[in-house]
């Protein structure tokens, strides 16, 4: 889950980095009263997303009215698909230099790794490909943790002498909010140095681990919307990963890995996948409520049924979809290739129950279903 | 390391309902489990073999060589420390969903006790034909078929469906390889290759890799020393990128991780790369072909 700069924040204050006053305003009004608060602010878009400035959703007011015309402005623009519905009114700080300080998930050393670097700032990442040496990258033993030993390694010899103690705090705090969020990323970018070598987080971008969210509750319920369509949040609620695309080829299909594949070779014989939807894992026993979902988009056309069963067992899966397929009556061809783990039974209940004749190869299913969703039939 | 017959295994979980199944699929397969674990129902007997509280107390009176883990994701860590410290030389985690940190712990348990760890997240091992180990339909013999494919892949799912094609087209497996679909897996997919060129009865290995993480990049690395023929499969063509927050992720990757660095990578080294799933058994069998030609002793003339 991601979180907004604005929730964020408080987030690394509570683990003593510093960060500026500031406030959230949903509307032109709100954001006035707040800058009228603060003083001289920067109106700041909260979307979970990166290149905010670069889209205009950053700007500088020097008054309260400039706040309100700025929060008038930047409210309702869409940055990285995300419409701007709040934004924060946060004090300006004096920029001595931009630093960039990161913690991630690193999976070549399986551990955390921290990121450093001077060039902190809008650009960080293509300063980060022009110089490789410009971004430190020190993997943390987590047994031991983040020590005082390797944050000063981090940011020696960069002329960083006079804040060195207060950067390494930053670094240590950093890491500190890093494990006890279960966090996979917290960047600080810029992390600022001001001129009487104060160091300031100005933004931060957090995302904390999914698979730890019951055992990060009170972080968990200030994490930012998740972007989905309806039928996308109604398929959350059930607990099935489902994304709406632009096909017209209902995908049905157990194991992310299988699912995709499913819509590589529906692509590959000329069709496009309306949905990405797959139903493995523990999440196998939902195959009536994953079709009922699925054939609530218009676009879709046919439907493509393909199950691999592995640990899912396909004729749980099977009896699942001709459950619903009888309940919901849709007036769509429904094209099934099953095999692995039930697939004798499955193919039986498919049969007898469908009057339906699964297909042998998954090519044949899939060109059959991408026939239909065009119009034609297989010849 | 791949999994034989007399190799003892340790089920984690062995009473629930997903553990139980497994369980006995694998027995009746031909795996030999000599004991399971569950704190609540230690010093009973389930499948045959005796039920202890911990993998530490099995191993007092039941040596075992395999961990197998069916332990819901947060407990896992606790588990597979536990049967890192029993002294488990090979631990295969199935879980799904298990905190990121947790699984570095776990990996660090493992450094310590010199345990390799299959997974998290792997549909398991099958050494066709002789055991297997997790979640895989190896019993089904239209997907699996004795012979001498190596199968790699994240997903177990994926797997399934390639294994299925060899035997289609009478291409038998020798070993089918779930290195686990999780971020931090414990064997990776050039391990995974590494293992199975070392194996006498693979003769030629499908790689079944995935968008995301830069495993195939670092598995095409290892494929350019290999003589024995790769065939890989990519899945994920056309599926839209992941949104991630921030640039550390950007940076980290170094632009690999998409289609078109992979496939690229894998082709480099070697690597025939196959457009569809069903293509790969045709492919397999002309590089054998290849290979054997290549391999013919010359004439004297």
């Amino acid at each position: 889950m991601n979180f907004e700069e604005h929730a964020a924040k408080p987030l690394m204050a509570l683990n003593g980095i510093t960060v500026p006053p500031s406030r959230l305003a949903l509307d032109p009004v709100e954001a006035e009263a707040a800058a009228a608060a603060i003083g001289p602010c920067v109106v700041k878009a909260q979307v979970p997303a990166g290149k905010r400035g670069k889209a205009g959703g950053i700007k500088l007011a020097a008054n309260p009215a400039e706040a309100r015309r700025h929060a008038e402005a930047i409210i309702g623009l869409v940055i990285g698909g995300w419409p701007v519905e709040k934004v924060l009114i946060e004090a300006q700080t004096p920029i001595a230099r931009e630093l960039y300080a990161a913690i991630v998930n690193d999976s070549a050393s399986k551990g955390p790794m921290l990121l450093f670097s001077p060039m902190g700032g809008m650009d960080v990442e293509e300063a980060a490909a022009a110089d490789p040496a410009a971004m430190r990258r020190l993997p943390i033993a987590i047994e031991h943790g983040l020590g005082a030993a390797t944050a000063h390694k981090a940011i020696s010899g960069l002329g960083l002498e006079a804040v060195a103690p207060a950067l390494v705090d930053v670094l240590l705090n950093l890491y500190r909010a890093y494990r006890s969020l279960d966090a996979e990323l917290i960047e600080i970018n810029p992390l600022v140095v001001t001129p009487d070598n104060r160091v300031i987080a100005l933004d931060c971008k957090l995302t904390i681990d999914d698979s730890a969210a019951s055992r990060q509750v009170q972080a968990a319920a200030l994490a930012a919307p998740v972007q989905q369509t309806v039928l996308e949040a109604k398929a959350a609620e059930a607990g099935l990963k489902y994304i709406e695309l632009g096909g017209e080829v209902g995908v049905l299909a157990n194991g992310a890995g299988l699912t995709m594949t499913t819509m590589d070779v529906i692509a590959h014989y000329g069709g496009q996948p309306a949905n990405f939807l797959e139903i493995g894992g523990e999440a196998y026993t939902k195959s009536k409520v994953a079709l009922s979902i699925l054939l609530e988009n218009p676009n879709v056309k046919s439907l493509l049924v393909n199950f691999c069963g592995a640990f899912a067992r396909t004729d749980v899966m099977a009896e699942g979809v001709i459950n619903a397929w009888e309940d919901l009556k849709p007036e769509i061809p429904i094209f099934f290739s099953i095999h692995g783990t039930g697939a004798d039974a499955a193919v039986a209940l498919v049969k007898s129950r469908l009057g339906i004749e699964p297909f042998d190869l998954m090519d044949d299913a899939v060109k059959a279903a991408v026939a239909a969703a065009a119009g034609r039939t297989q010849a | 390391m791949i999994p034989r017959k007399a190799d003892r295994i340790l089920i984690q979980g062995i009473t629930g309902k997903q553990g139980s199944f497994w369980s006995k699929a694998m027995q009746d397969y031909g795996s030999t489990i000599v004991a399971g674990v569950n704190p609540a129902k230690a010093g009973s007997e389930h499948l045959g073999v005796p039920v202890f509280a911990s993998a530490r107390e099995a191993a007092k009176s039941t040596p075992f060589d395999i961990a197998c883990m069916f332990i819901p994701p947060m407990l896992a860590k606790v588990a597979a420390i536990d049967a890192c410290e029993a002294g488990a030389k090979l631990l295969v985690c199935l879980t799904e969903h298990i905190p990121a940190h947790d699984v570095m712990e776990m990996h660090v348990a493992a450094r310590a006790t010199g345990t390799r760890i299959v997974g998290p997240n792997t549909a398991g091992l099958v050494t066709v034909g002789e055991c297997f180990i997790g979640i895989m339909p190896a019993f089904n013999d239209r997907v699996f078929r004795p012979g001498h494919v190596g199968v790699i892949s994240r997903s177990g799912s994926l797997g399934t469906l390639v294994s299925l094609n060899l035997t289609q087209s009478g291409l038998g497996q020798s070993v089918f390889y779930g290195v686990g679909g999780d971020p931090m897996i414990g064997t990776n997919t050039a391990d995974a290759l590494r293992i199975l060129d070392g194996d006498a009865g693979t003769h030629a290995i499908v790689l079944c890799g995935e968008i995301g993480g830069t495993a195939e990049e670092e598995a095409a690395d290892y494929a350019r020393s290999m003589t024995k023929p790769v065939v890989a499969f990519l899945a994920g063509r056309q599926s839209p990128p992941d949104k991630k927050m921030g640039h550390a992720g950007a940076i980290v990757s170094g632009g690999k991780g998409d289609y078109a660095s992979k496939r690229k990578a894998l082709e480099d080294a070697g690597v025939t790369v196959a457009d569809l799933p069903s293509q790969i058994p045709a492919l397999i069998a002309a590089r054998l072909t290849a290979t054997a030609s290549n391999d013919a002793p010359r004439s004297p003339r």
